[in-house]
């Protein structure tokens, strides 16, 4: 199916097989901006009893290098959106997509496979395994991605340098702060190169500090190019987002992008080029009206 | 700096996998987690095992020992009863006069001879005439063959054993056991003594030092077989006719099973041989009898430490449900789950059965060594041992495996 739309994606090859590595491939540059996450009428009910609707079909797309953030009180579906983003859940209607690939009807086998090595998770709780230090556990995304073992701590050791803990690799999580813990689990979540990181409120468990220090890390590794889906309640951390969802009762609604801070002076520079558009429009109306001031008004548009 | 990112739809996705060196070491990384609660649950595997093993081992030593308390003696005899006779209205003599011979002639018989004592109605025995006075002495007299003295292997202090001259013509001759002849107060043959049976009078022709098989023979007069026949008749019922073949080692029984047919080709039934139990016999009834018991304890020990194994591996399951989701988050299929918990409960099983194995060695090591024993171990034993533990594992753990499997980890991931 040849989408006549460049914005989608091309699922026509999305299929799943033997990864070719990064071998030779479309050439990114003519690449036209490709969605990394689609949900196409996408629910999920709990099955009862009661039934409960925690998320009503939504449609969502989150493209390529966005910065998305995920904002709801609790209990508003949030934790069910993330599930079905992360292939932890299937969603009951609709479809969903990741780098083209449906799979909500999916095997578990290729969600497996998608989850190894598309998806990055980074968990409130962190979830390191408190026995093994932090490159061990960068280095257990690294198992089930069945990366070489020969590549291995090479590969976790840029991931932590990527984070800033490229000095403390042998730590047990137990001595590091709870900030250092979460950079740790960012480094797990990266080190395969994934489409997306998803962070399930990735503050929630840090100090004001050590919040700050995080945001800072996420919008850096957003500039390089990340695709990110924070969930938060922090509004200050959804701020910094470029868009934010809230949902709520299950019900995804999309804010204007004007609360974001670099949106603002975005907006502003579009109003203004409006104006000047109109602006510019109607002097050479006038002028055209002008030139035209012998004819009689039945052409005047 | 490399962006953090390779900006390249990648059409394919390959599946996620758990090779086996990782998961050698997930499994053995989720047990030394915790390396107390680990070596208690081995703990009765290791019982169970190293029960087995030490069971097994002494059991073979204790057999293997039989040989060496084994009586040379008892081994190399076989007897023959005349059932025939105890069976008999009156008193009969089921074995042929050449018997002596017949038997001989079987392969692996050293010398074979029948005998029995003689019914005697009151005390018979007497140095002196009757008309001399004295009271005669209640001595056996014992009717034999020469065949039986030499099978008895009767020592002489002097003079001679009867012979077939002596049998043939049913002399009366006797031969002494040496406390008969203290008692009748004959020491030597130089007077050529005689003594008086029921008043008929015998010439000493032999006094015993001593003999192997037939203690009967010490106290008491021994008179040629056919003598015996002539004088008192066949023996009475309740004291029936035997005969005593000597073997070679290792033949008792096959003689045994030869020799009734060999003297009443006829009627075998009439004469019943009965050969000692053959030491491969002896060390059967050995194992098995401590089979039987102490491998039904050890069977029990292995069963508590399955369920020891089955019990922590579940726990385990149910302590780190974060961890699994973890795991599936990153990439892990339920069945990786399952055979990381498999391999784990494997590893204590298969643990357990090596120390086993170790320890019951040195158990029935240490008994062997304390009974000066020779110890013996079937080395298939031991190689089993570890693999029996291992099995033991695996099952245990496929509860628990597939618990792991289908924890969700959406739920998981949430706590």
């Amino acid at each position: 199916m040849a989408p006549a739309d460049p914005g989608l994606a091309r699922s026509a090859d999305a299929g799943l097989g033997p990864d070719p590595g990064p071998g030779p491939g479309p050439d990114p540059a003519a690449e036209p901006r490709a969605p990394v996450i689609e949900l196409v009428a996408a629910g999920y009910t709990y099955p009862g009893p009661p039934p409960v609707r925690a998320l009503k079909p939504a449609d969502l797309t989150i493209w390529r290098g966005e910065h998305v953030a995920i904002m709801g009180p609790s209990g508003s579906g949030k934790s069910t959106l993330l599930n079905l983003i992360g292939l932890l859940d299937r969603p009951t209607e609709g479809r969903l997509r990741i780098d083209g690939i449906d799979l909500g009807r999916a095997s578990e086998r290729d969600r497996a496979a998608v989850r190894a090595r598309r998806i990055g998770f980074v968990f409130q709780s962190f979830h390191l395994l408190p026995h093994r230090s932090a490159v061990e556990n960068v280095m257990l995304a690294q198992v089930y991605a069945d990366l070489p073992r020969r590549r291995r701590h090479q590969a976790a050791m840029a991931a932590l340098s990527a984070v800033g803990l490229a000095g403390r690799p042998d730590s047990l999580p137990t001595a590091l702060s709870g900030g250092e813990r979460q950079r740790v689990a960012i480094a797990r979540a990266l080190v395969n190169h994934p489409s997306l990181l998803l962070c399930d409120e990735p503050t929630g468990n840090l100090d004001s500090a050590a919040t700050t220090g995080l945001t800072n890390l996420l919008g850096h590794l957003h500039e390089q190019g990340t695709t990110l889906v924070v969930i938060t309640h922090n509004p200050a951390v959804g701020a910094l987002a470029q868009r934010q969802i809230k949902i709520a009762d299950g019900v995804l609604t999309e804010t204007a992008p004007s609360a974001a801070p670099g949106a603002q002076e975005a907006q502003e520079a579009a109003e203004i080029q409006e104006a000047a558009e109109i602006q510019e429009a109607a002097e050479i109306q006038e002028a055209a009206e002008t030139q035209e001031g012998g004819h009689d008004g039945a052409l005047a548009g | 700096m490399e962006p953090w990112l390779v900006d390249r739809p990648r059409p394919a996705v390959a599946p996620s996998r758990l090779r086996l060196p990782d998961l050698g070491s997930e499994a053995l990384a989720g047990l030394l987690q915790r390396p107390a609660r680990a070596a208690l649950t081995v703990l009765g595997t290791v019982l169970g095992i190293g029960g087995f093993v030490a069971i097994v081992a002494l059991s073979q030593t204790a057999a293997g020992q039989i040989g060496r308390a084994f009586n040379l003696q008892d081994a190399t005899q076989v007897t023959v009863r005349d059932s025939g006779a105890a069976r008999a209205a009156s008193p009969t003599l089921d074995f042929p006069g050449d018997s002596d011979a017949r038997v001989a002639q079987i392969h692996g018989v050293v010398a074979a001879g029948v005998w029995w004592q003689v019914a005697l109605s009151k005390a018979s025995v007497s140095a002196l005439p009757a008309s001399a006075g004295g009271s005669p002495l209640g001595l056996p007299v014992i009717a034999a063959s020469p065949g039986a003295l030499t099978a008895s292997g009767a020592q002489l202090a002097e003079g001679v054993l009867f012979n077939r001259f002596h049998q043939d013509r049913a002399e009366n001759v006797a031969v002494l056991g040496p406390t008969a002849a203290s008692e009748l107060g004959i020491t030597s043959l130089v007077n050529q003594p005689a003594i008086f049976i029921g008043g008929q009078p015998f010439t000493v022709v032999g006094i015993l030092s001593g003999d192997a098989r037939l203690p009967e023979l010490h106290l008491s007069v021994i008179v040629p077989e056919n003598t015996a026949l002539k004088i008192w008749g066949p023996p009475a019922r309740f004291s029936v006719a035997q005969m005593l073949v000597h073997t070679r080692l290792g033949a008792a029984q096959v003689v045994a099973r030869q020799v009734a047919v060999a003297l009443r080709p006829g009627n075998p039934k009439l004469l019943t041989a009965s050969a000692p139990a053959s030491p491969a016999q002896l060390r059967h009834s050995v194992t098995s009898s401590l089979n039987a018991v102490f491998l039904a304890l050890a069977g029990i020990a292995l069963f508590v430490g399955a369920v020891g194994i089955a019990n922590t591996t579940l726990v385990a399951v149910l302590e780190r449900s974060g961890e699994i989701g973890l795991r599936r988050a990153l990439g892990a299929r339920p069945r990786h789950i399952a055979v990381q918990f498999l391999a784990e409960s494997t590893a204590l099983g298969l643990f357990g059965g090596l120390l086993g194995a170790c320890l019951g060695v040195l158990a029935a090591l240490a008994v062997s060594v304390y009974q000066h024993w020779t110890a013996l171990v079937d080395p298939r034993i031991v190689l089993a041992a570890p693999a029996a533990g291992a099995i033991i594992g695996l099952l245990a753990g496929l509860y628990p495996a597939l618990r792991a499997s289908s924890i969700e980890p959406a739920d998981a991931l949430r706590r």
